[in-house]
């Protein structure tokens, strides 16, 4: 994998479209878009990316790789779905930006303290541990994410919340303990390996 | 005119019997209007009552007929009685409609219905009914100038339909540019990839086919005549000449590709990788499916580029400045051949704006994409031709960057020039400057030129919107990119349309019936020779070419080239020319009859009651007023509107008449003129325009302002503007006071 970042691509050739289309989920689509330009004006957070979909689309083709897979832009997308439903061409641009940033994580290009990656992580890491999400350990780990003088800040914020769910039983303490899991546990983890397996067969063919 | 026996019948339906005066328009017309039979019904247009108006015609004599009752654009079939003239007399949309039903407004809509009725009782009496000059006899025989795509669909279209078809092709074989083509832009469903581009079925077609006779290496080096008798000299590249007759003619001329050496900044020229679209066809029918090959030194193409818009869409000298409709998706077609020989070739297209025109036009764009062309939204500036590989510098618009993109070949998208021929209404060339010949497409023996009139570009005219296939010379049709930019589907849908028509001039001739608009008219203009001073107005104005001159100098007329606008009556100074239910008198006299009021000098109270006289273009103007009416838009009560056939047919003796006679002003409505006309005569409403531009004079003379006539341009859609522009008039006249010429 680790070549693939530097290889060279050259500009305006189809060879990085082509990586795209192979790696990236829903990227067989990134070629129909016809740059109309209706995702980007429907974005709500449109103003905010360095850039908009039609705008990513168009580097895949230009053979910008890192650019692109560098880029924050599709971590910023809040899968509010205005793209998919306006698409003229029927892209599944959401799915697209998903997976153009589960690529570039995967080869580790993700731009340094990305927060939506961040807690991506943190949401998978904690559910995939009993395979329940445990709101009172993601919540604590969230506030801490950025680091422990931030996390006490964060804390001391919303303690009048917590402590008001702990009172109405919202949110159990005995939750850092362990908290609740699924029945069968193991089943669920060994589920969790064969699709790895799987996932990780599916890179080795392409090569990436 | 002794023998005309007037029948006026006076409608109260529809509210005019609540509204009017029945009584008194019965006693005008059987009075001043001399009408034999005068009646009023209670619904004119029932049947029992239309038997009674034809009982009228058969027992007692009435031959001119006069319909006091709605608009001539209604009820058109019940008051159509045949061999009888009709004037309808519009006092539905006309008047009431238009008017306020209040106690105040009566007298002036009373006076505004009289007024109708007495200039409908006189119009009759000036028509005749037309009939057929008989001057033509049916010739089944099509002509077909140009053996492309357009001529062989249309030669093989009109061969079906039972006529004979003559191809004439000035080369050595039918199939023109697309039978230069490798394939075809798919016509058909999926539309997903290039066909076979059909010239060889064609070919097979024609050949089996006994109607259909084909002259190569031929060209028309003479055509005269008019629709039903043309006489065409077919003149072989060796110098023999037959002469045949035809009943119309298509003229398929087609187009010649924009000349890419004109394009020195794409390296064209300097490296033979940098083709245009026809030089791509050539090397793809070379390579004929096997990955084509780049001309410099046979290397497999890895890399193309096409560029769109090459030397088109642009105001650069040289350049064209139209979209020529094809290439974006003959572009699409070749990147195919690319995609498809090899797959692993990168084919991208250049474009700023692609446009893929037609029904399968969006499907195919997509299915390139699929096959994985890719588009590039850029403008290309520069191609550097290099030993290996060529340079294309570009911006991409979409990411706003400068590139320089080395490929194996570029493929330039010029555009089309059509083969028009002569331009006949090119200002004539300065002395000394050097003139470019342009070989004759049609040679036509017509007083106007050679060949057909162009509109914009060089391209032919025909009326865009309403009736594209109308040129402007009757029976002569133009078809396919000589007409307009098109490409091959478009080419064939209009290769049929003009068959069509073409079928439609040979038989309407053969009747004596006139082309659109005025579909199946009989009347023709006659004319007074003892009176003619050998002007040449009529010859010069006729938007159609109708009129040629004789050795003397007088017009000649050719009734089946003749659309029966009457621009040649509105040109003549001599008034000579007339049509036997349209003609100076028949419109003048109508002016002549509307009562004008006297003013009375003693009366100090006396209300000014001015009159206005409208001459509204029945094609668009009159329906408008119509439509006005039926909307219930009120306008002046002192306006007397006659729809005239063109505003073209306008004679500035009826001005000039109305003037004299006590009128107030004149508003005269006609349609668009100029690049984009709406004029359904097309050249009508400019005429008439520059002619009353000269009415100031006259005006002048008669010591009057020259606020009081106004002509302007409106179109179908101006129901309101219409209105307004009548009530302006009145206003104009309140503020500059009445004639002095009431007499």
């Amino acid at each position: 994998m680790g070549n693939l970042n530097t290889t060279m691509i050259e500009k305006y050739r189809n060879s990085f479209l082509h990586e795209v289309e192979a790696n990236v989920e829903e990227g067989e689509w990134v070629k129909m878009c016809m740059q109309c330009g209706v995702c980007s004006g429907s974005c709500p957070l449109g103003p905010h990316w360095d850039h908009p979909p039609q705008e990513l689309f168009m580097m895949i083709r230009a053979g910008k790789r890192e650019e692109v897979l560098t880029s924050s832009s599709m971590w910023m997308c809040t899968s509010c779905y205005n793209c998919i439903v306006r698409c003229p061409r029927e892209l599944p641009i959401t799915h697209i930006m998903h997976g153009l940033a589960h690529y570039a994580k995967r080869l580790g290009l993700v731009p340094e303290n990305q927060q939506t990656e961040k807690f991506a992580q943190l949401f998978w890491d904690n559910l995939t541990n009993t395979g329940r999400v445990n709101e009172l350990k993601l919540g604590l780990k969230l506030y801490f994410m950025n680091g422990f003088g931030e996390g006490i800040k964060m804390s001391l914020k919303m303690q009048d919340v917590g402590l008001n769910m702990l009172k109405t039983g919202r949110m159990s303490p005995f939750e850092l303990l362990g908290g609740h899991s699924i029945k069968d546990k193991t089943g669920f983890h060994a589920m969790l390996q064969k699709a790895k397996e799987l996932e990780d067969a599916k890179i080795a063919k392409h090569g990436a | 005119m002794a023998d005309t026996k007037i029948g006026a019948y006076i409608c109260k339906g529809c509210g005019l019997g609540e509204r009017l005066d029945t009584d008194k328009l019965e006693s005008i017309a059987s009075g001043e209007g001399k009408a034999a039979i005068c009646r009023q019904e209670e619904f004119l247009c029932q049947q029992s009552t239309v038997d009674k108006i034809q009982a009228d015609i058969d027992n007692e004599g009435i031959n001119r007929v006069v319909i006091g009752a709605c608009s001539r654009r209604a009820k058109f079939e019940a008051f159509n009685f045949e061999s009888t003239c009709v004037s309808r007399v519009n006092l539905r949309e006309g008047v009431i409609w238009v008017r306020p039903d209040t106690e105040e407004a009566k007298e002036a809509t009373q006076e505004m219905a009289e007024d109708y009725i007495r200039m409908g009782c006189t119009e009759v009496k000036f028509m005749s009914p037309p009939s057929a000059s008989q001057e033509q006899s049916v010739n089944k025989h099509l002509l077909v100038v140009g053996g492309g795509i357009t001529g062989m669909t249309s030669a093989i279209e009109a061969s079906k339909a039972g006529y004979q078809v003559s191809i004439i092709e000035k080369t050595s074989q039918l199939g023109g540019v697309a039978g230069q083509l490798h394939r075809k832009v798919p016509s058909r469903m999926p539309y997903a990839s290039p066909q076979d581009n059909g010239i060889d079925d064609l070919n097979n077609q024609i050949s089996a086919n006994s109607n259909i006779t084909v002259y190569l290496n031929s060209t028309t080096t003479k055509t005269s005549g008019a629709p039903g008798r043309f006489s065409v000299d077919i003149t072989t590249e060796s110098g023999s000449t037959t002469t045949e007759n035809f009943g119309a003619i298509i003229q398929a001329s087609g187009f010649t590709p924009y000349d890419a050496n004109k394009l020195p900044e794409f390296a064209y020229g300097k490296t033979p990788d940098v083709v245009d679209q026809l030089g791509l066809e050539k090397l793809a029918q070379e390579a004929n499916g096997t990955p084509i090959k780049r001309p410099s030194d046979g290397k497999v193409v890895e890399n193309v580029m096409f560029i769109q818009c090459a030397g088109q869409r642009s105001d650069k000298e040289d350049h064209l400045s139209y979209c020529s409709g094809h290439c974006c998706s003959t572009s699409i077609k070749q990147a195919m051949y690319f995609k498809e020989s090899n797959p692993n070739c990168d084919a991208a297209v250049l474009y700023t704006d692609l446009r893929t025109p037609g029904a399968g036009g969006e499907d195919f764009y997509r299915s390139a994409q699929r096959k994985g062309v890719t588009f590039t939204k850029g403008i290309a500036k520069e191609v550097v031709a290099g030993d290996n590989q060529h340079t294309i510098k570009f911006t991409d618009l979409i990411l706003n960057d400068e590139v320089d993109l080395a490929v194996d070949m570029v493929v330039l998208a010029t555009g089309m020039l059509p083969n028009s021929g002569v331009n006949i209404d090119a200002p004539p060339a300065e002395e000394g400057s050097v003139e470019i010949p342009v070989e004759s497409i049609l040679n036509l023996d017509y007083r106007q030129g050679k060949d057909m009139p162009q509109l914009v570009h060089g391209f032919t005219d025909s009326h865009f919107i309403c009736f594209p296939y109308e040129t402007r010379r009757t029976g002569i049709y133009t078809a396919g990119p000589v007409r307009r930019p098109m490409d091959i589907n478009q080419a064939i849908d209009d290769a049929t349309g003009a068959a069509m028509k073409a079928i439609q001039a040979i038989e309407n001739s053969a009747l004596g019936k006139a082309a659109h608009p005025r579909s199946g008219d009989l009347s023709f203009p006659s004319f007074r020779m003892e009176g003619c001073t050998q002007c040449k107005r009529c010859t010069v104005e006729c938007p159609f070419g109708a009129i040629n001159e004789d050795e003397k100098g007088y017009p000649s007329y050719n009734e089946s080239r003749c659309r029966r606008c009457g621009t040649c009556m509105g040109a003549c100074p001599v008034r000579v020319i007339s049509f036997e239910n349209y003609s100076v008198d028949s419109v003048g006299q109508q002016i002549k009859a509307v009562n004008v009021p006297i003013p009375d000098e003693d009366d100090e109270n006396a209300v000014a009651k001015p009159r206005i006289l409208t001459l509204a273009c029945e094609n668009d103007a009159y329906p408008a007023l119509d439509m006005a009416g039926m909307n219930r838009i009120q306008h002046s009560a002192y306006v007397r509107i006659i729809p005239v056939r063109c505003l073209g047919s306008v004679n500035t003796i009826w001005v000039t008449d109305a003037l004299n006679s006590g009128y107030d002003g004149v508003v005269l409505l006609g349609c668009q003129k100029g690049e984009n006309y709406q004029c359904h005569f097309v050249k009508g409403s400019e005429i008439a325009h520059y002619r009353m531009s000269k009415v100031n004079d006259t005006l002048t003379t008669l010591n009057l302002e020259k606020e009081r006539v106004a002509t302007y341009e409106v179109a179908i859609t101006d129901i309101q503007r219409i209105p307004q522009l009548i009530d302006d008039m009145a206003k104009t006249i309140e503020d500059i006071g009445t004639s002095p010429l009431k007499f």
